[in-house]
């Protein structure tokens, strides 16, 4: 199948990236089940931008009264809380959609700051990740030789180990912290973006067009980024997305066994693992998290199926 | 034949030799770092030495290594700082409650998802195989843990009908069993469901069925006599494969419904830099998951007569 798509996109050349992905939006409308994979992705995408404008408030602020609340909680008057501005009181009219969580935060206005930061995490890491598994694709696929030999095995020994397994050893001797977390995605699944880079180059390398860039003297790293990568790039984007899927619920698993971003941060694999130890008492706070990461999930792997159905199409 | 599993084998210690080395190099080749994260961040320069020093780990990384190596081929898997017991004491009894998890998972997964598959994939296009593909997408995309809490909050917070941990407290209990089983299916069968109806609507278009349909043989008969045969070839592969998978699933199960497992150890064992102990752990995973591996390749040569022995 990859192969199909890869002859596909041989046959069309390269064309300029931006109507190509206005283009792939066009057609992304005779794929329905891809248009709403693509609407609940915007969705959390405004969700995330808006998050200061939308969140009713601030996702750190605790309030006695609210803890383990149920969802549609209005507040007794005169109840005390802190904000930044000193100690303020309640008036009667705050109403917590979603309840409070464990120690009495607002369960929607966290939700709401977490699809930032899932947002902002999950796409850097796996871009991250793309960067390293493209060029050590192009470099093994096109190079051949002792450096193929050297990128794939190396690629081998990280893919023997179940994915999870290694995200724990990692974490283990690296510091909780985002960097870290963008740095155990890459380490975990370039590998994988290479053997798929690497087998469609192995198919493109052999092109006319490759042989011309050759002839021409061009060097081999305009061959690989400027001649080869653009006509890989249909089967790269379907997994993108899959892959992206991946990363999301990577980051809110590490969140969620308590290896992730740090606290306070309010991504949803930390809101659940915050309100754990109510789950079987007070599951709200911890059952909106599961369902908003299961919908972004849920969405991505859509498109993914929407993208792929009509990348077969033509 | 007999060299071709030779190489195989082979092939998988190699494996597990190069795994093993990156494994160790990962963990022990900052030893400053993994003082500090042992003794606490607080912990003086003298007193990360002295523990350096009583531990060994002043000799060089390779003397280590070749220990630990020599040690692991004899049964002596080190000393787990966390339990304060041999490693091996821990480690074989959550393995066999992993085993017994993952044997009910597979045991429960595997007939469902090829039976959904095979329905899906008799019939391309049709109601049945929409329906079946959504299903299998929606509960993929639903995390292990955030199943874990949906499903309790139903079958334990609304319903009540089952326990909410798996701790084994007093004794086995197979209701202990259930919500374990039931995440781990849900999230590992809508993969093995896709695979088999890919590869069933495949058979289903090839010539030889299309002529057992026109000579007339009933449709049952054609199903389970012709075209099965061929179809279930690829899905054998991903189902053994998918033991891969479960290695990872169990953490995050084991740990939410704290069942006493495996992947609960690897866990708590990393939390509190419990360095023995992940080691054994997650060289144990990886030697599963190199395992089966091979396993898989050998079945597959041996089911498809049309891939030789190379």
């Amino acid at each position: 199948m990859t192969e199909q798509t890869a002859d596909d996109a041989g046959t069309r050349r390269r064309g300029v990236p931006m109507r190509g992905a206005f283009r792939v939006l066009g057609l992304l409308r005779e794929s329905p089940v891809g248009m709403i994979g693509a609407g609940i992705i915007l969705f959390w995408v405004v969700v995330a931008i808006l998050a200061p404008v939308l969140a009713p408030y601030p996702p750190d602020q605790q309030i006695g009264p609210l803890v383990n609340a149920p969802p549609m909680t209005r507040a007794e008057p005169g109840r005390p809380y802190f904000t930044e501005e000193g100690m303020q009181t309640t008036d009667g009219t705050e109403l917590y959609l979603l309840g409070g969580d464990s120690i009495g935060r607002d369960v929607l206005s966290r939700l709401i700051w977490g699809a930032r930061s899932v947002l902002i995490y999950a796409p850097l890491a796996t871009a991250f990740a793309y960067a390293i598994g493209i060029l050590m694709g192009l470099l093994a696929g096109y190079k051949r030789g002792w450096v193929d030999d050297v990128l794939s095995r190396i690629s081998d020994m990280i893919l023997a180990f179940p994915v999870l397994v290694l995200y724990v050893v990692i974490i283990t001797v690296l510091d909780r912290s985002a960097l870290n977390i963008v740095l155990a995605v890459t380490f975990a699944s370039a590998p994988g973006i290479m053997r798929i880079v690497r087998g469609l180059v192995l198919v493109l390398r052999n092109r006319d067009y490759v042989a011309a860039a050759q002839t021409r003297g061009e060097s081999s790293w305009y061959i690989m980024f400027w001649e080869i990568l653009p006509n890989a790039r249909g089967p790269l984007i379907v997994d993108a997305c899959l892959r992206l899927g991946y990363t999301t619920i990577t980051i809110g698993v590490l969140g969620f066994l308590g290896l992730g971003l740090p606290p306070p941060d309010p991504n949803w694999g930390n809101l659940i693992a915050e309100n754990r130890n109510v789950a079987l008492t007070a599951p709200h706070s911890t059952v909106f998290p599961c369902i908003a990461i299961s919908s972004l999930v849920l969405g991505l792997n859509m498109l993914a199926d929407g993208l792929r159905e009509i990348s077969l199409k033509d | 034949m007999i060299l071709f599993l030779a190489k195989r084998l082979m092939l998988m210690l190699l494996t597990m030799l190069a795994v093993s080395i990156l494994l160790f190099l990962v963990l022990e080749i900052n030893v400053e770092n993994l003082a500090t994260r042992v003794l606490g961040q607080f912990s003086t320069p003298e007193q990360r030495q002295i523990w350096m020093e009583e531990n060994g780990y002043l000799r060089p990384l390779y003397v280590r290594y070749l220990e630990w190596v020599g040690d692991a081929l004899q049964g002596d898997l080190g000393h787990s700082t966390r339990f304060n017991v041999p490693v091996s004491e821990v480690l074989w009894e959550r393995l066999a409650n992993t085993g017994l998890l993952a044997l009910c998972v597979f045991a429960l997964m595997v007939p469902l998802s090829l039976t959904l598959g095979i329905l899906a994939g008799m019939k391309e296009g049709s109601s049945v195989d929409r329906s079946i593909t959504f299903v299998s997408v929606l509960t993929t995309s639903v995390p292990e843990f955030a199943s874990a809490v949906l499903l309790s909050a139903v079958f334990v917070f609304a319903l009540g009908w089952l326990p909410g941990t798996s701790g084994m407290n007093q004794g086995f209990r197979w209701e202990e069993m259930v919500l374990p089983v039931l995440v781990l299916v849900l999230y590992g069968f809508g993969y093995i469901a896709r695979m088999m109806r890919a590869s069933m609507a495949e058979v289903m278009q090839s010539p030889y069925i299309r002529t057992a349909v026109l000579k007339g043989l009933p449709y049952r008969r054609v199903i389970m006599r012709h075209a099965l045969r061929n179809a279930l070839i690829a899905p054998f592969t991903v189902i053994i494969l998918q033991i891969n998978w479960l290695l990872s699933g169990v953490i995050v199960v084991e740990y939410f419904f704290s069942y006493k497992g495996f992947g609960a150890l690897l866990l708590e064992a990393s939390l509190n830099t419990d360095i023995d102990v992940i080691q054994a752990c997650a060289a144990i995973a990886v030697l599963v998951a190199v395992g089966t591996q091979t396993l898989a390749d050998i079945g597959y040569t041996y089911l498809d007569p049309r891939i030789r022995f190379t």
